[in-house]
């Protein structure tokens, strides 16, 4: 089934392949991001260059990422598609490729070959996780401590389940308000092998069993939803510890000198990148494919991590990943898939999330509720 | 509200710590407003005062946020959108909210009852209903993430702001007037014109100016029906908030409070000029 | 001037009588009224009352559960679920057909989180169903092969299935579009709709209806052709049960088709049969769990009260109303929560406003208006702006606190926790609402005589008794008033307690914009907000008959 799909999609690509160079191309573009540092570094690194290539063209960029599932869903509910191109996790892209929301495409034609020849395919290796997805960066989820917490008598925490260790860290903690990480961080705190987690929490008894850990710091958590809020929370003092997207945390360490560490201890790893909504229009279409293809080649994404400490989805990018745009520090060190940040991490399973994440879901959400 | 000479030491006590009570609770309402205008300064990214800031070193105090403001694109065009959406839906809820106040202070209105209930719900339902309702239908009608759609929308939430400020200054209209001016030979429109809307005017102006500040401070309707083309700059606050650490919304903040003040002198001075209009000095 | 007469009715200058002169007068008075309302009067009914009314009818309708499972919706019927056990065979073969057509057009993950808001561990049943159905039916292809090539040959199925006339539309499409394409023209005609032979449904029913859905799904879903693609591996089971139970089929073909089918007859009995229900049994044991079943089937009406039940901690079984597991029950704690807090800001304003609007009252015109400006300067501030400001005095290294270790009162290693809970929300929202409250009480107070206290306090009563038995009851409508709009205000907020409010200081407004954004469950949404809106309706038009709403003052 699957092989035969890849044959026919490859058969009418090249069938449409004459269409599309000779199709007129929109000459404006809705692009959809997560705001802040992180949308900036893609203005930078990708729609600044692009821009320069084609005059004329207008790039509208619109912050509204996190609640991209839901206005995709009323979009395709109306007929009216506004948004070209959508940043999303993986876990969105494959939840929006499994209702036919996102477009289906194919690596090898629609992406830009590695300088050396190796396909797109083969480039991005694993990271492909949905037919859907095209990967940009490799970020992780992590803790960042302040380095000045008088209580803790000198100690700093080197270890992920710290976190539940109130007597020798007391203080606030925040932690993000989803099941997804948490979890996993208090079952493998909870005594479960890193390997086995999924298998637990598959099980009614494992959730209970995770939510059951979540309540021992229960009442010493703050629940943050945006990602400038630990950052936020930090730099005031408010928690002591918290956990966020590790290049949140290089910007309040190394940008904005707070005292501040990180703890890379079981850091989970995740994916970001695009989607192209169903149903664009074709002369959309084919303005959005030019971007796309240009914006994931080896290049650009190499250059992302210019400006934010994110890893680059391409293999054939991780050579080219340079210095700092502003401070000029060396970015390697600063990546989450520098071996030493990465020596205990949890790989995220996203077979295992897109299957279970209602459920879980309906279930934290209960339990932080009540 | 002096004390009499003859009060008794008792009253005195009562008396002064009733005035420092309410010394307080006015500092409860002004303090927040206060508190941004220094931290606005603030040269560090985040929302706290900093030893520096508190030893009142220059160096803890900077403009970048101002600068920022006033340089960086999304904030100017937040701006710009706001400055063109607002008046706008201003001048559709003033126009039609002023029409209908009018019509509704006629002394022979059915329903009126039943109407005046249904121009004033969009004050009184919860914003989120407002805002999930219009996202969704707005969508399905195609108004959803356009210019239109959001003008529309904010129009419709300074309605009962013109209804309530203008039928409030109709209650105390003459009618006299307009019936000395038909008799005179005015039609209607002149009428309206020449007599009333002089008369009423205060009122229009000052329910167009809580329509223009719903619209201009309005986020959560914005955030559902538009689109990033019409990111206001309440919108443009709100990510501020959310997705990155800026002070730069407590510098805009300290800038609309300024404009707040300069509205509000106009607002009260408007009215003073209505009262004397009416033949009513202040007191 | 008119003439009248002793015993005829008054008449108008016009001669017509005067009565029906007046009447006249005063319907085209009417008339002129509504006509300066009915502008604003429809742009408020077209932009703002149809849009929530059509959002309140999210809350009952539920047609997604017919509309991708309609066959097992039909089965379904007669399936009681008493005794505990999981239906037979007949209910997983319509499951099988509905489940291929709803996974190939990507509708089953949907319906999976649709119901998966009614029991827990759905969404991951369907999905991953979704991934395995299409294997059910593969030992039938394998047999009905074995049997005879030609079985896998789409052509074969479209002799047996397609209308003469779809085929002549076909052939005559095929070539248009090989002739705009030799000629290199754009070509965006679609494939005509596929149109199945009469007589087939009756011949073959299960294969006939199975066999359409296919050729729909693959024209319009993939833009597809059934000339060029094998059905689903499921087709295979349907041809497998009709020709089991009407082995004559075949006469109702001809030629090829009829001895390829009467061949395929005569060799079903010694077929490998296989049991639909086991099939998705292995893909997943929560099949067999009769609850399941008992979900789909007391959510398969096209409207529901299920949405309304949740939102009151209620369930709907196929067994009536129940309550909603313990560990599920939140909505009613949101519900008293919203109103506990609404209260306490309520109250918290009255405190605090009474005392300023009395003030206010009382001082000559220009102190009082000039006072009124730092009333009215936080009404006009940025909303947004002033929660944040809250955070920045309310946080644990924030001003209050700061402050308060600097006098001492307050241990530095023990500093208060004034945000991200109740106690955070309350005070960011009573200073929110404060100029509600103020507003509506001073243009009451303004109105109340002094002379009625000095009255009181020349006849001998104390400050205390002229205040409480004289100035206050003429100020209670001013609280009425203040306090509803308060409440009204208060029990529909949103941003405020989103920033400030953490997870014990959230409200029901919080609740229903998580369900439109995070978990899209918008039926619940639109359900929460029907009741909200009730509530607020309710007080609103209490607001009406105590105050009025033309009552309403803005300063």
């Amino acid at each position: 089934m699957k092989l035969k799909t890849t044959m026919l999609m490859a058969a009418s690509a090249i069938a449409a392949a004459p269409a599309v160079v000779a199709q007129e191309m929109a000459d404006s573009m809705t692009l959809v991001s997560w705001g802040g540092a992180y949308q900036q570094s893609q203005v930078n690194a990708y729609s600044d260059p692009y821009q320069a290539n084609n005059a004329g063209l207008e790039i509208v960029w619109d912050s509204s990422s996190n609640e991209a599932v839901a206005k995709l869903r009323a979009m395709s509910e109306a007929g009216n598609i506004t948004w070209d191109l959508v940043d999303v996790v993986a876990a969105d892209a494959m939840r929006l490729c499994d209702e036919g929301l996102a477009m289906e495409i194919d690596a090898d034609e629609d992406l830009a070959a590695a300088p050396d020849g190796t396909s797109a395919s083969d480039d991005f290796g694993d990271l492909l996780v949905s037919d859907c997805f095209i990967p940009q960066i490799v970020y992780s989820t992590t803790f960042g401590y302040r380095t000045d917490v008088a209580e803790w008598n000198g100690k700093e925490p080197d270890d992920i389940c710290d976190i539940f260790d109130l007597e020798t860290f007391p203080g606030q903690r925040s932690l993000e308000k989803r099941p997804i990480n948490n979890l996993e961080w208090a079952l493998y705190c909870d005594g479960v092998a890193m390997d086995d987690i999924y298998d637990v929490l598959e099980t009614e008894e494992g959730q209970d069993r995770a939510l059951a850990k979540l309540d021992t710091i229960k009442d010493s958590v703050v629940w943050w939803s945006a990602g400038a809020d630990t950052p936020q929370l930090l730099a005031d003092g408010e928690v002591v510890i918290g956990s966020t997207y590790n290049g949140r945390l290089f910007s309040v360490i190394v940008e904005q000198k707070q005292p501040v560490a990180m703890l890379w201890d079981a850091q989970v790893f995740d994916l970001d990148g695009w989607i192209i909504p169903a149903g664009l229009p074709e002369d959309r279409l084919a303005r959005v494919m030019d971007f796309v293809k240009f914006a994931t080649d080896t290049q650009r994404l190499a250059d992302q991590a210019k400006y934010i400490s994110y890893g680059p989805a391409r293999a054939s990018s991780a050579p080219l990943v340079g210095k700092h745009a502003e401070l000029g520090i060396e970015m390697a060190p600063h990546m989450p898939t520098d071996p030493a940040n990465s020596k205990n991490s949890i790989l995220y399973n996203f077979d295992f999330w897109a299957d279970y994440r209602d459920d879980l879901d309906a279930k934290f959400q209960a339990w932080l509720a009540q | 509200m002096a004390l009499p000479t003859y009060a008794t030491t008792g009253q005195k006590i009562w008396h002064y710590s009733y005035l420092t009570l309410c010394g307080l609770i006015f500092f409860f309402l002004i303090a927040p407003i206060i508190v941004i205008i220094p931290l606005s300064f603030n040269a560090e990214d985040f929302f706290t005062f900093t030893p520096k800031m508190l030893a009142l070193d220059p160096e803890g105090y900077s403009l970048k946020h101002y600068r920022d403001f006033f340089t960086n694109p999304n904030w100017q065009q937040a701006l710009v959108n706001s400055v063109k959406i607002a008046p706008v839906a201003t001048l559709l809820s003033v126009s039609l909210g002023t029409l209908a106040a009018v019509g509704l202070s006629q002394s022979h209105v059915p329903f009126r009852r039943a109407i005046m209930a249904v121009l004033i719900s969009p004050m009184i339902v919860p914003l989120i209903i407002s805002a999930a309702g219009m996202y969704f239908f707005y969508s399905r009608i195609g108004l959803q993430g356009t210019y239109f759609g959001v003008v529309l929308a904010h129009a419709v939430l300074g309605v009962p702001f013109v209804i309530i400020t203008v039928t409030a200054t109709l209650v105390g209209f003459d009618r006299s007037l307009t019936r000395a001016a038909a008799n005179m030979g005015a039609d209607p429109v002149t009428t309206f014109f020449r007599v009333q809307m002089p008369l009423i005017l205060p009122g229009v102006i000052s329910g167009g100016l809580f329509a223009f500040i719903t619209s201009f401070d309005e986020v959560v309707v914005v955030l559902f029906v538009g689109s990033a083309g019409q990111k206001t700059l309440p919108w443009q606050m709100f990510t501020g908030l959310r997705e990155q650490i800026s002070p730069t919304i407590l510098a805009v903040a300290t800038l609309l409070v300024v404009i707040s003040i300069c509205l509000l002198t106009v607002v009260e001075l408007l009215r003073r000029r209505s009262e004397r209009l009416r033949g009513m000095s202040p007191t | 001037m008119t003439e009248t007469t002793q015993d005829g009715p008054m008449l108008a200058a016009d001669g017509t009588p005067l009565k029906k002169s007046l009447r006249r007068a005063l319907r085209a008075q009417k008339l002129r009224a509504l006509g300066l309302i009915a502008p604003l009067l429809i742009f408020v009914l077209i932009s703002f009352v149809a849009p929530i009314v059509d959002m309140l009818f999210r809350s009952v309708e539920n047609q997604i559960v017919s509309d991708t499972l309609p066959r097992t919706v039909v089965a379904l019927r007669d399936w009681d679920g008493e005794g505990g056990e999981a239906p037979g065979d007949e209910i997983f073969k319509a499951l099988t057909y509905d489940f291929i057509v709803a996974a190939e057009r990507k509708e089953h993950t949907r319906l999976g989180s649709r119901l998966n808001y009614e029991m827990t561990g759905i969404s991951s049943l369907f999905r991953k169903s979704g991934r395995r159905v299409d294997d059910i039916g593969e030992d039938y292809l394998d047999q009905f092969k074995d049997l005879n090539d030609a079985w896998e040959e789409p052509a074969t199925w479209v002799a047996m299935m397609a209308s003469e006339g779809w085929v002549a539309d076909q052939v005559a499409w095929s070539e248009a579009r090989a002739a705009a394409k030799s000629a290199d023209q754009d070509f965006e005609t679609p494939e005509p709709a596929f149109a199945l032979r009469p007589g087939v449904a009756k011949a073959l029913p299960e294969t006939a209806d199975i066999y359409s859905a296919f050729a729909r799904t693959i024209q319009t879903q993939d833009e597809d052709s059934p000339t060029e693609e094998e059905p689903w591996n499921p087709v295979y089971m349907a041809l497998f049960n009709d020709l089991a139970s009407n082995p004559d089929a075949a006469s109702a073909f001809s030629g090829d088709v009829a001895a390829l089918l009467s061949e395929a007859a005569a060799a079903v009995g010694n077929f490998e049969t296989i049991s639909p229900k086991d099939a998705f049994l292995d893909a997943d044991e929560d099949w067999g769990d009769p609850m399941v079943w008992s979900t789909i089937k007391a959510f398969a009406p096209s409207y529901t009260s299920g949405y309304f039940l949740s939102a009151v901690d209620l369930q709907l079984t196929a067994s009536g109303v129940q309550p909603q597991d313990e560990d599920q029950q939140i909505y009613m704690l949101l519900f008293k929560r919203t109103l506990f807090m609404s209260l306490m800001i309520m109250f918290s304003c009255i405190l605090l406003g009474y005392p300023i609007a009395f003030l206010l009252s009382n001082l000559p015109m220009r102190q009082s208006s000039l006072l009124l400006i730092l009333v009215l300067l936080p009404f006009w501030t940025s909303l947004l702006v002033r929660t944040s400001s809250w955070k920045v005095l309310l946080q644990q290294q924030g001003v209050i606190n700061d402050i308060l270790v600097w006098i001492g009162l307050v241990a530095d290693d023990n500093r208060l926790v004034m945000i991200n809970n109740q106690f955070g929300t309350i005070v960011a929202m009573t200073h929110i609402l404060l100029p509600f409250m103020i507003l509506p009480l001073y243009s009451v107070m303004k109105t109340i005589p002094p002379s009625y206290v000095r009255a009181a306090k020349s006849l001998g009563a104390t400050d205390w008794t002229a205040f409480w038995r004289v100035y206050f009851p003429q100020s209670v409508p001013g609280i009425g008033a203040g306090c509803i709009l308060v409440f009204i205000l208060a029990i529909g907020y949103y941003i405020t307690p989103e920033l400030v409010g953490g997870t014990t200081g959230t409200f029901i407004s919080n609740r229903i914009a998580y369900h439109i954004s995070s978990s899209l469950n918008w039926g619940l949404a639109a359900a929460l907000g029907t009741i909200l809106l009730a509530v607020v309706l309710i007080l609103y038009w209490v607001y009406d008959r105590i105050v009025g709403i033309d009552n309403v003052s803005l300063g």
